[in-house]
């Protein structure tokens, strides 16, 4: 399990949940590695300033990667973690790899997601 | 949060953390402020081996330390803070911060670090995370039995050269000079791994590839002919720049961008100090960034005990 103070999605079903839910989300897919760990930070940061939007980590060695974030067409292409996927509407809205900073991150929630 | 400071430190990697823990423990009401990660360039460091009195540890070990000690001295710490405006000319120093307001205080000091250098061509942006990393550990095994570059000459770009041989068929050290600027011992480690090759005299000029990378294309600078290198990943170990663009004009930087200090790390502005990586100097370990904070907290103590005695007299 990763080390931060995001929700963690673990099984198949919880992100499937998300997605059939249509609400709005961001789940950073990663390790505790030094591009990752920044980007828990700034989804920790704006957890309490996006309140329509759940922020989420996930776990990218683990089986519930593999079988979800990983497939998805978003992210083939991507060298770099985390990769970070934005759901609203029951689909995925808006993928990068790679760091991001604060500034990235709240312009994809701004444009895409709320 | 309270708005008003003794001390407000911009940047919380080694530098500043240190002058908080400093200034906390001189009971000084300290805000530390980083527009991203605390930590620093030291939280992108897997193994630092030669800080004094630590065994070999992850960089992220020793900035959890330094913030434990610079929140258990009294520091308030705050990562992911943008700074929007600086206003360091008066006797109050104020800063704006992005989603947090403004704060205000008799003394500033600068920590801000550096940043990856770029080569700056339009395609390294195309292929972020599409085969252009900067971090070996964190994408090397993306890389598994395929065919990538290694740009730059330096210790750090022979070192990672050699490390993600473990994954890649084939690690191409493309420099632009003839000769290295890494220790001897760097470049001898690399020269005996079967699996690295070099292409030194080139110029990179483009990144070629449709979704994701899939060749670097140099010029040859004795030649001026193109050189195409098949690859499907390029990692860039080119060195920083001090992350001052946005002081331009607000304290004195030096044709590199370096903020121009003295020896107590005092810049052209009064109550402004600078310590780490950002500053004028010529090496930049974690142990220099932490004796500069050291030295700017020590500084901007005797500067606010001056502020005091003039105000009381």
């Amino acid at each position: 399990m990763l080390r931060t103070n995001l929700n963690h999605v673990q099984s198949t079903a919880e992100f499937n949940s998300l997605l059939s839910g249509g609400g709005k989300a961001a789940i950073v897919c990663g390790r505790m590695g030094p591009m990752c760990i920044p980007v828990y930070g700034v989804m920790e940061n704006l957890e309490t300033k996006y309140p329509d939007v759940k922020f989420f980590d996930m776990e990218f060695d683990a089986p519930v990667a593999r079988e979800t974030i990983r497939r998805l067409p978003e992210v083939q292409g991507f060298y770099g973690l985390p990769f970070t996927v934005y759901l609203k509407d029951g689909r995925v809205v808006h993928a990068t790899g790679g760091i991001q900073s604060k500034a990235q991150v709240k312009e994809i929630l701004d444009a895409k997601v709320n | 949060m309270d708005t008003r400071w003794d001390v407000i430190v911009i940047g919380a990697g080694a530098a500043g953390l240190t002058a908080g823990i400093y200034l906390g423990r001189a009971r000084k009401k300290t805000l530390i402020l980083d527009h991203a990660t605390v930590g620093g360039q030291m939280i992108l460091t897997y193994a630092v081996a030669n800080y004094p009195g630590v065994p070999e540890t992850a960089g992220a070990s020793i900035v959890q330390t330094m913030r434990e000690q610079a929140e258990g001295v009294g520091c308030t710490v705050m990562g992911n803070a943008d700074v929007l405006s600086v206003d360091l000319s008066g006797p109050d120093k104020v800063v704006e911060v992005d989603d947090e307001g403004t704060f205000t205080a008799p003394v500033v000091i600068l920590a801000t670090g550096g940043i990856p250098r770029r080569l700056g061509l339009p395609s390294e942006e195309r292929f972020q995370a599409r085969g252009i990393s900067y971090c070996a550990t964190c994408d090397g095994d993306f890389f598994t039995d395929q065919d990538i570059v290694v740009i730059g000459g330096g210790n750090s770009a022979l070192e990672e050269a050699v490390s993600l041989t473990t994954y890649a068929s084939s690690v191409t050290v493309i420099h632009e000079f003839e000769e290295f600027q890494a220790q001897p011992w760097a470049v001898a480690e690399a020269e005996k791994n079967p699996k690295v090759r070099f292409l030194t005299n080139q110029e990179v000029v483009e990144f070629a590839g449709e979704s994701s990378l899939s060749a670097v294309v140099t010029r040859d600078k004795r030649t001026g002919e193109l050189v195409r290198t098949e690859a499907s990943g390029a990692f860039l170990f080119i060195g920083y720049v001090p992350n001052t663009g946005w002081l331009e004009g607000v304290v004195k930087l030096n044709e590199r961008g370096e903020i121009v200090t003295d020896e107590d790390l005092r810049t052209d502005v009064l109550g402004v100090f600078a310590a780490g990586d950002a500053r004028v100097k010529r090496y930049r370990q974690i142990t220099t960034a932490v004796a500069d904070g050291t030295v700017a907290a020590l500084s901007a103590i005797a500067h606010l005990t001056e502020l005091e005695r003039a105000a009381a007299a």
